[in-house]
């Protein structure tokens, strides 16, 4: 296991030495044409700061006011009867808002309830397999100036909620 | 949709405040956003410039187009239509690759240049195309070999088998692809049939 961890570490530093070695035998004036791509660079990423900043912005409010306490008893019902436990609604809730906020939920959950418990291997398996999709849709969107999102928001929300289901599912098959 | 979604986190957000009487923390939060908003834009800078000086060097040197031919049958089966030599096509072979691997920061900037291909084609340039939804639907789902940052997590906390929520993590993220995909494609054909 420890074996696969390590492999990232190689991979990236890899990458460059295969991807900067090929490019100079190929006569690609190399420090010229890494220059160029970092400028496209430097321009998306202010493209998307507006975008970004008006997101994260309404999510912080969102998650200072305890709105997320209120919408988790609302929504208990649902996933009682999905077989998700109560404590980890919150999680589930805050995965597609804010990945820093559902590391910490998870976190959380991992040290109250102990790594190897159902709820803490739910908690792990969640924050794995799903991705922050506001971030990304605003993030993505937002590199090319595109306002109307279309089915994308309904698309990738109905996503993260099957992935949520199966994670509950899969959870409950490998570890009881 | 996201004019609904975001205006009921803001408003739900302060009326929350208000009831709860938490609308000190509420102000404090937009402010506290706002500046975390730019200093992510800032890190995200760094990485993008860093990331897409090497995607040019791949694409200079000819690296790229051979990517792009191996990746090239599941790319046309993902975006039915999508001319071949689209240059969005080994931009979303380094990208889905790069989220398998679980290399979330190199992901996003292959990601992006693929949206600049896509937005290319896009007739709107202010409304999203079916191929750029179909793209993050991917995104969103990703499926992951190696979610380090948990496993990471779950051994600092002392678990027993740090690693093995990677099978069940792979076949949940896999199931929300799979649906992701589906129902993207029947979304599509339902649009098309309207227009």
């Amino acid at each position: 296991m420890q074996g696969i961890m390590r492999i990232s570490y190689y991979l990236v530093p890899g990458l460059f030495f295969l991807i900067a070695l090929y490019a100079y035998i190929k006569k690609v004036p190399v420090y010229a044409t890494f220059v160029e791509g970092a400028t496209e660079g430097l321009k998306t990423a202010w493209r998307i700061l507006p975008f970004l900043l008006g997101m994260l912005v309404v999510i912080g409010i969102f998650r200072a006011s305890g709105a997320l306490a209120l919408f988790t008893g609302i929504l208990e019902p649902l996933f009682r009867f999905l077989g998700i436990p109560k404590d980890a609604i919150p999680l589930l809730l805050m995965r597609p808002l804010s990945g820093s906020g559902s590391l910490a939920l998870v976190s959380d959950i991992i040290t109250t309830h102990g790594p190897d418990s159902y709820i803490g291997r739910l908690a792990a398996i969640v924050q794995g397999s799903t991705e922050t999709t506001f971030y990304l849709l605003a993030v993505y969107f937002g590199s090319v100036g595109v306002k109307r999102y279309r089915y994308a928001l309904a698309l990738g929300l109905s996503a993260d909620m099957v992935s949520f289901i199966a994670a509950a599912f899969f959870c409950r098959l490998f570890f009881s | 949709m996201v004019d609904f979604v975001w205006l009921l986190l803001l408003l739900a957000g302060i009326i929350t405040g208000l009831l709860t009487g938490q609308i000190e923390q509420v102000s404090q939060a937009a402010f506290a956003s706002a500046g975390a908003a730019v200093k992510l834009c800032i890190e995200m800078a760094g990485m993008l410039a860093m990331w897409l000086g090497i995607f040019r060097l791949a694409e200079k040197s000819g690296l790229l187009s051979a990517i792009a031919r191996l990746a090239s049958p599941l790319i046309r089966w993902l975006f039915p239509g999508l001319p071949k030599t689209n240059p969005a096509f080994p931009a979303i072979a380094m990208n889905l690759a790069a989220n398998m691997l679980g290399l979330g920061n190199a992901a996003t900037p292959f990601g992006l240049k693929a949206m600049g291909h896509l937005q290319e084609l896009n007739p709107d340039k202010a409304v999203a195309s079916s191929y750029m939804i179909t793209f993050l639907a991917l995104n969103t789902t990703c499926v992951t070999l190696i979610p380090a940052l948990v496993i990471s997590l779950r051994s600092q906390a002392g678990s027993a088998l740090p690693a093995e929520i990677m099978l069940p993590a792979f076949c949940s993220s896999l199931t929300g692809t799979i649906f992701a995909v589906l129902f993207d494609r029947w979304l599509r054909r339902r649009g098309q049939m309207r227009n």
